[in-house]
């Protein structure tokens, strides 16, 4: 299906966005310098870049959301002068953002059709806007419902209904920021199915992602950020994701996870799971945590992983089940019994349950356990101040500050904060659900040691990723779950590679019954 | 996309913009001072700046519970009903010989009724702005069905001094005001309870899996509320030597206005006590400077009405993102 794309074919390539030295500030940081970078007509050009390279800074440029300080921009051979989203769109160009942006309580159809229903006199024609919408579903080769409200659809179909919307808008050039960064493996892999596809239809598309590979086995050009600047654009078939980090950190990083240091055989059980189950989310969970070993939990999205998390950790309300710490049974019923517990949960979306962002780094990171820095009721300042900002600086925080607000952090940095919460007071069990969701190259690598060190140091973890290759890379067992239960279980030996494989995971998270 | 980490990068228009949105507050409130202090001798007096301060006490009362609850990511709209249940409750007990326990038991009725507040919306899950619409109406019910609907007057000296007292010149109520805010601004400020409003109205979901005991935390905070609006009722019915049910209808408007003017958002997990003085104070100096400049007081809604608007508008840009 896919065809080799010659430079002599009857289509050569035509430029279709040139931008023609384009700089952007923001206060008193320099967001793009002087970028110089043609987009072919119909093809797929990869952005990558650290967080903070000015990746996403581009696409809103390029799709009317923010304006350039400097430079022009070039759509079709003539200027163009977007100085809105709607104004690009009517040019044909608009942007999927990472965050999803669609009315949740509205149907696909109307979020799909939202501010270009058909329209007489301003009566909708819903008959007509129907129609439409069945055209493009047979166009487009979706298998979407009309009805339904897109709050209802998984993350990777509300990504569908985005793009639709944009093909529905005639959109000809569609920049997608991080259109995989909440999907799992599966839906990742259609996704760009779909991308992939609306290339074939001639639809051009600015792909911004982290995931090197991912981008290295979609786009047609990559081109690379790095603090602003455009350090280069090449094919990407004379891309690896080696080189590409290079280029992106201005320096090599060793991609590979830290080396596996497994627990002695007698390390004791520091977490005991029976018999759990929660009436329509998981159904007769048990399993052990050792000390010092890491237990990864893979499975589809759905399958039940976090629902896992969540119940041990007292945030949702299990039906049965005996959750044991070091041999106890104890009563977690609210995730402040569990934090007494000594479990701590780095929750799977970091705005939106892990982290405060209107409050600064310091008190983000003391919440949990603000009554040992505290007399009665009364928080002893200085104290909280030089324990927090000593946590930071121990896990390379940058800034190391406890009293800058935290959404001035970058994402890798938001998420060492969200790992200084949880190390305020060690913890005997951590679950961390997504750990290295968002963050560049550079920040994931300090996880991954950071957490294969947490365990030497004696600590269970459970570790929780759509990133099978991460879970892969740290966990000594591997649980996989499907439709909320645990039905297979792998264990990596020392100096035996053989029993876990991406291979058997896969195929017992995908197996039907 | 990269994110102005802290103020020391910045040129020195965008340092002044971002002072005066952060401390734009007290720039208004200089600015009307020094021009109604220009403009009329009659305004910076010491007798008149008590006046302002005692006339601020009720509203200002009202705005520091209102406060705690906005922060916490919530809005109490019963304080009103509140402010006049407490002031009916004092009367009637004042009625029967007591003063003293009346004016204490009419604080107490807003306690109470302010956790009762917080008892349903945490327990029934609904959201503070309707359950409060709502127990407003029920309360003032229950305070007309006390009073029967009429005046509660009080001869005894006693109930009156509590409204009408001095203490080195000034009127009592200030120091309940001064006072109040002192307990307040500890509480937000200093102590783990106070962390855990900002914690609630920041992000009530983060917070709860923080392990914070948020049912409790959003409870005490309608509670404080509950209690302000008792307090500035008893001292509301004691300066008039009268309880009645009809009264503090309009209180619970001005002390949310006072609280956002004063720059805490009305999103909820940021703010401060001293934002809230500002506020009262701004609004109170407003309307004392123009009744002594002979505005008429149709033109003193206007000016409010502006300034209040001046203020969401300030409070939206400063939150504006890049």
């Amino acid at each position: 299906m896919v065809q080799e794309r010659g430079v002599e074919g009857p289509n050569a390539p035509q430029p279709h966005v040139e931008a023609r030295g384009i700089s952007k500030r923001f206060g008193g940081v320099q967001a793009l310098i002087d970028i110089n970078l043609t987009v072919e007509q119909g093809s797929i050009h990869g952005l990558v870049g650290e967080n903070g390279a000015g990746k996403s800074t581009l696409g809103k440029i390029i799709s009317g959301a923010l304006r350039q300080d400097e430079g022009e921009f070039v759509v079709d051979g003539r200027p163009a002068h977007y100085t809105s989203p709607r104004d690009a769109l009517a040019g044909g160009i608009t942007m999927i953002q990472q965050e999803i942006a669609l009315v949740p309580k509205l149907s696909v159809l109307e979020n799909v059709f939202l501010g270009i229903e058909s329209n007489r006199a301003g009566v909708v024609q819903n008959r007509d806007t129907r129609r439409r919408f069945e055209e493009l579903i047979t166009r487009s080769d979706f298998d979407l419902p009309a009805d339904v409200p897109v709050s209802s659809l998984s993350v990777a179909d509300q990504k569908k209904v985005e793009i639709l919307k944009a093909v529905a808008r005639n959109a000809r050039l569609i920049v997608m920021d991080e259109p995989t960064a909440a999907l799992p493996d599966d839906e990742t892999a259609k996704l760009i199915e779909i991308v992939r596809g609306l290339r074939e239809a001639g639809t051009t598309i600015v792909y911004v992602s982290h995931f090197l590979e991912e981008v290295l086995s979609v786009a047609d050009t990559v081109t690379v950020l790095r603090n602003g600047e455009l350090i280069r654009t090449s094919p990407a078939q004379d891309e690896t994701p080696e080189s590409l980090v290079t280029a992106m950190l201005g320096r090599s990083v060793s991609l590979a996870f830290p080396p596996k240091s497994f627990p002695a055989p007698d390390a004791p059980v520091v977490l005991s799971v029976k018999n759990v189950s929660r009436r329509g989310g998981i159904e007769d969970i048990a399993f052990d945590i050792r000390a010092g070993e890491i237990v990864g939990l893979a499975g589809l999205v759905g399958s039940g992983r976090s629902e896992v998390a969540r119940t041990i950790f007292g945030a949702d309300r299990r039906d049965t089940g005996v959750i044991e710490i070091d041999g106890q049974p104890v009563k977690i019923d609210s995730p402040g019994e569990a934090v007494g517990a000594g479990i701590a949960l780095l929750p799977e979306s970091r705005k939106d349950q892990g982290l405060l962002m209107k409050l600064v780094v310091g008190h983000n990171v003391s919440l949990p356990h603000l009554n040992t820095v505290s007399q009665g009721i009364v928080i002893q300042g200085r104290r909280e101040l030089r324990e927090t900002t000593e946590l930071l600086e121990h896990l390379d925080v940058r800034p190391p500050q406890a009293s800058i607000r935290v959404d001035s952090l970058s994402g890798g940095n938001q998420q060492k904060v969200l790992f200084a919460k949880w190390l305020f007071r060690r913890p005997r069990l951590l679950i961390a659900d997504e750990p290295t969701h968002g963050v560049d190259v550079g920040a994931k690598r300090a996880i991954y040691n950071l957490i294969t060190r947490l365990a030497e140091e004696g600590m269970g973890v459970l570790l929780i990723s759509s990133e099978l290759e991460e879970v892969l890379g740290l966990a000594h067992r591997v649980l996989v779950m499907r439709r909320g239960r645990i039905v297979a279980e792998f264990e990596d030996r020392p100096g035996d590679r053989s029993a876990l494989s991406e291979d058997a995971v896969m195929r017992a998270a995908f197996a039907t019954d | 996309m990269p994110r102005v980490a802290s103020t020391d990068q910045q040129g020195p228009m965008q340092l002044a913009f971002g002072v005066l949105r952060e401390y734009g507050i007290i720039f208004a409130f200089l600015v009307v001072f020094v021009t109604l202090s220009l403009m009329t001798s009659a305004f910076f007096t010491t007798r008149n700046m008590l006046n302002v301060l005692d006339q601020s006490a009720q509203v200002g009362l009202v705005a520091l519970g209102a406060t705690v609850t906005i922060i916490g990511g919530g809005f109490d709209l019963s304080s009103g009903a509140i402010f006049a249940a407490a002031g009916a409750t004092a009367a009637l007990i004042a009625r029967q010989g007591y003063p003293a326990a009346g004016l204490a038991a009419g604080m107490l009725v807003g306690l109470i009724l302010g956790s009762i507040n917080g008892g349903l919306i945490s327990g029934l899950r609904i959201n503070s702005f309707v359950a409060t619409l709502a127990t407003a109406l029920v309360i003032r019910g229950f305070a007309f069905v006390l009073t029967g609907g009429l005046l509660i007057q009080i001869e005894d000296p006693g109930f009156a001094f509590l409204g009408r007292g001095r203490f080195l010149d000034a009127k009592i109520p200030v120091y309940f005001f001064f006072g109040f805010a002192l307990f307040v601004w500890f509480l937000l400020s200093r102590t783990t309870f106070g962390r855990y409003v900002y914690a609630i109205g920041g992000n009530e979901e983060a917070a709860r899996l923080s392990g914070v005991r948020t049912s409790l935390v959003r409870t005490t905070t309608f509670a404080i509320s509950g209690l302000s609006a008792g307090i500035a009722g008893v001292i509301g019915a004691s300066r008039i030597a009268t309880g009645q049910a009809n009264v503090g209808t309009a209180i619970t408007l001005s002390a949310i206005a006072a609280v956002v003017i004063g720059g805490t958002s009305i999103t909820g997990g940021e703010g401060a006590v001293w934002r809230t003085l500002f506020g009262v104070l701004l609004l109170q100096l407003i309307s004392n400077g123009l009744n002594i400049l002979n505005v008429p007081p149709f033109y003193q809604l206007i000016v409010q009405g502006s300034v209040i608007l001046f203020a969401v508008a300030l409070d939206a840009l400063r939150h504006r993102s890049p």
